[in-house]
């Protein structure tokens, strides 16, 4: 304490005080959600430069996945954006099971669609919980958390972890629903329309949210996509780019929904886009669960899927000419996994998710590299508060829902 | 005329050669004219969208597909007019890991390649602001390289320092609230 106040009486008066003023935000406060801290040269209360700092929270999970099984690495994805890992698992699936060649069964791909939204709804609202408890709204958050909370109740009820579920496996998904999820799923997608509805009530006309989001962050389009961004931050600005409509995976391709688009590229364009997703997420949940029934009693898993346990190498049954016997099978040892690189992206509730993946024909991968929505918003942060008031960094990390885990990975 | 063919008949000789894993294509452009192609892309082809950045090392590299350099620089690009995703790799010789940058062209390449050079220790020229990102700024070594272990024989040199301070701290009185409060 007393240091400090010595500091500034000693500045004042000084020629040095007439430099920008240097604060350091972060990596414990807490509104930067998570270890992220921001270096900020300060005129006034207006960012002059800002210089974000990331890096607390890396754990090299690139450099432990290249040491481990294809499916072991599996886990560590639940890590990198730890709100919605059920979309990870996806990703990385998705990504293996095309180094694989796999065609996974209808029913699992219905059933990861249903989880993904899920993700999807719990990491909106935990983005509008926070982002409206940053800008002042303390009882939109106690609503959220009430809605999450019953969201990852489901989870546990699927698969028995809530939140790094690890639901997904390569080729389907781990065990199929039972019809008591299904009717809560049902109960869900019932009652969460008029839940929304509820908190736009609380927050939609409110002067205070109003004057704090409008015109604050503004990105134009074209920069937008120059900056990398994707998801409901690019989707504000006015680009229709949806993962999810561009390249389909999984059951997106025969469920209807629309994708919103903002107008302005503000802050409140981007609320507004995040909360009509929220409604076609549960619209998609609701077709998926109509799809189930016709597909009831159908394998999870794809024929010919790796063992959970995953030999570095399998034996493949080969027939051999044999002057005697006409023919022997012989067994050969043959990669799990064959040569290849993959580019496979999903549209994650952050935006684009995306894993390069490249094999060597040994049962583990050579490299996994993450493309993580997070890393790039974060660094599109500098331009987006350039000339705004420190209060407005509050809400524009909150705008770009970023979460450090996946941005250190 | 799809991509590929585009590139060939406007770069030539820079074109070095092309991959294909399941239904992606990737193209092996040499690291000289790199700029230039990507210019062309950015701007006559429409891919906007740069969707990832990142360095492989091949260090040790066993499989069939026969690798020229150590290092490449992969670019996968995305155009949403053309919908269409095409991959952009550029070998990169062990002794002189350089590449020009591409921040000109795609903002979003500013960290992409400040952690590759960060992780990998390939340097992008003309990159405006070539920093560490993820490691400590003093971090000798780059963790993604292959002969970089998994757990270094040494530790990180301001780790002792930092350690002998949260012990001072943690011995620390913090206030007199408790004794005040009874």
């Amino acid at each position: 304490m007393a240091p400090t106040l010595e500091l500034y009486t000693r500045k004042i008066g000084h020629p040095e005080w007439e430099e920008p003023f240097v604060v350091n935000m972060g990596p414990q406060h807490p509104s930067t959600h998570g270890v992220l801290r921001l270096y900020l040269e300060l005129d006034g209360e207006t960012v002059v430069r800002c210089d974000p700092r990331i890096g607390y929270l890396h754990r090299g999970l690139e450099k432990l996945s290249e040491n481990m099984t294809y499916t072991q690495a599996m886990v560590l994805t639940d890590r990198l954006d730890y709100i919605s890992s059920a979309a990870n698992n996806t990703g990385y699936c998705l990504a293996v099971e095309k180094l694989l060649g796999l065609e996974v069964p209808r029913r699992a791909r219905l059933l990861r669609t249903i989880v993904c939204e899920m993700a999807r709804i719990s990491s909106h609202l935990l983005w509008l919980a926070t982002h409206a408890l940053d800008i002042g709204a303390m009882t939109v958050f106690l609503y959220c958390f009430r809605d999450r909370e019953w969201l990852l109740d489901i989870y546990e009820k699927i698969c028995g972890a809530r939140l790094t579920v690890s639901y997904p496996r390569i080729g389907g998904v781990r065990l199929d629903f039972t019809p008591e999820i299904i009717d809560e799923l049902y109960q869900f997608t019932e009652e969460f329309p008029t839940r929304i509805t509820d908190y736009e009530t609380l927050i939609d006309v409110n002067r205070i949210w109003l004057r704090r989001t409008k015109g604050i962050a503004v990105v134009p389009p074209e920069k937008a996509l120059n900056m990398g961004l994707t998801g409901p931050s690019l989707r504000g600005s006015g680009v229709p780019y949806d993962v999810r409509k561009f390249r389909p995976y999984d059951a997106y391709d025969e469920v209807e929904f629309e994708v919103p688009v903002g107008k302005n590229g503000d802050t409140y364009d981007r609320y507004r886009v995040r909360m009509e997703e929220m409604r076609q997420a549960n619209r998609i949940i609701r077709q998926c669960l109509d799809k189930l029934a016709q597909t009831e009693g159908e394998p999870v898993v794809a024929e010919g899927a790796p063992d959970l346990l995953m030999p570095e190498k399998k034996k493949a049954p080969r027939a051999v000419p044999h002057p005697k016997k006409g023919f022997m099978v012989k067994g050969e040892e043959v990669p799990v996994v064959p040569e290849g690189e993959v580019y496979v992206s999903i549209e994650a509730p952050k935006g684009e998710l995306g894993y390069y993946i490249v094999s060597d024909g040994s049962g583990k991968p050579w490299r996994v590299r993450v493309r993580a929505p997070s890393f790039v918003h974060i660094s599109a942060i500098p331009e987006m508060v350039k000339g705004h008031m420190v209060a407005d960094i509050i809400a524009v990390i909150g705008t770009l829902d970023v979460v450090l885990g996946e941005c250190d990975r | 005329m799809s991509v590929v063919e585009i590139l060939k008949e406007k770069f030539g000789a820079a074109i070095l050669g092309e991959e294909t894993t399941a239904d992606q294509i990737g193209i092996y452009v040499s690291r000289e004219v790199l700029p230039q192609v990507m210019r062309f892309l950015h701007d006559e082809l429409d891919f906007k969208h740069l969707a990832d950045l990142c360095g492989v090392d091949y260090l040790g590299w066993k499989g069939k597909r026969k690798k020229a350099e150590r290092f490449e620089v992969v670019y996968n690009l995305y155009s949403l007019s053309r919908r269409e995703l095409l991959r952009i790799k550029v070998p990169v010789p062990e002794s002189d890991p350089r590449v020009p940058s591409v921040t000109s062209i795609w903002r979003v390449a500013n960290w992409f390649e400040r952690e590759c050079y960060d992780l990998l220790g390939i340097r992008f020229e003309g990159h405006p602001d070539l920093r560490r990102l993820l490691m400590p700024e003093n971090w000798s070594g780059h963790p993604l390289r292959k002969d970089y272990p998994l757990e270094p024989e040494e530790e990180w040199k301001d780790y002792a320092e930092l350690r002998e301070k949260a012990r001072e701290l943690s011995r620390y009185e913090w206030g007199d609230r408790r004794v005040r409060g009874g």
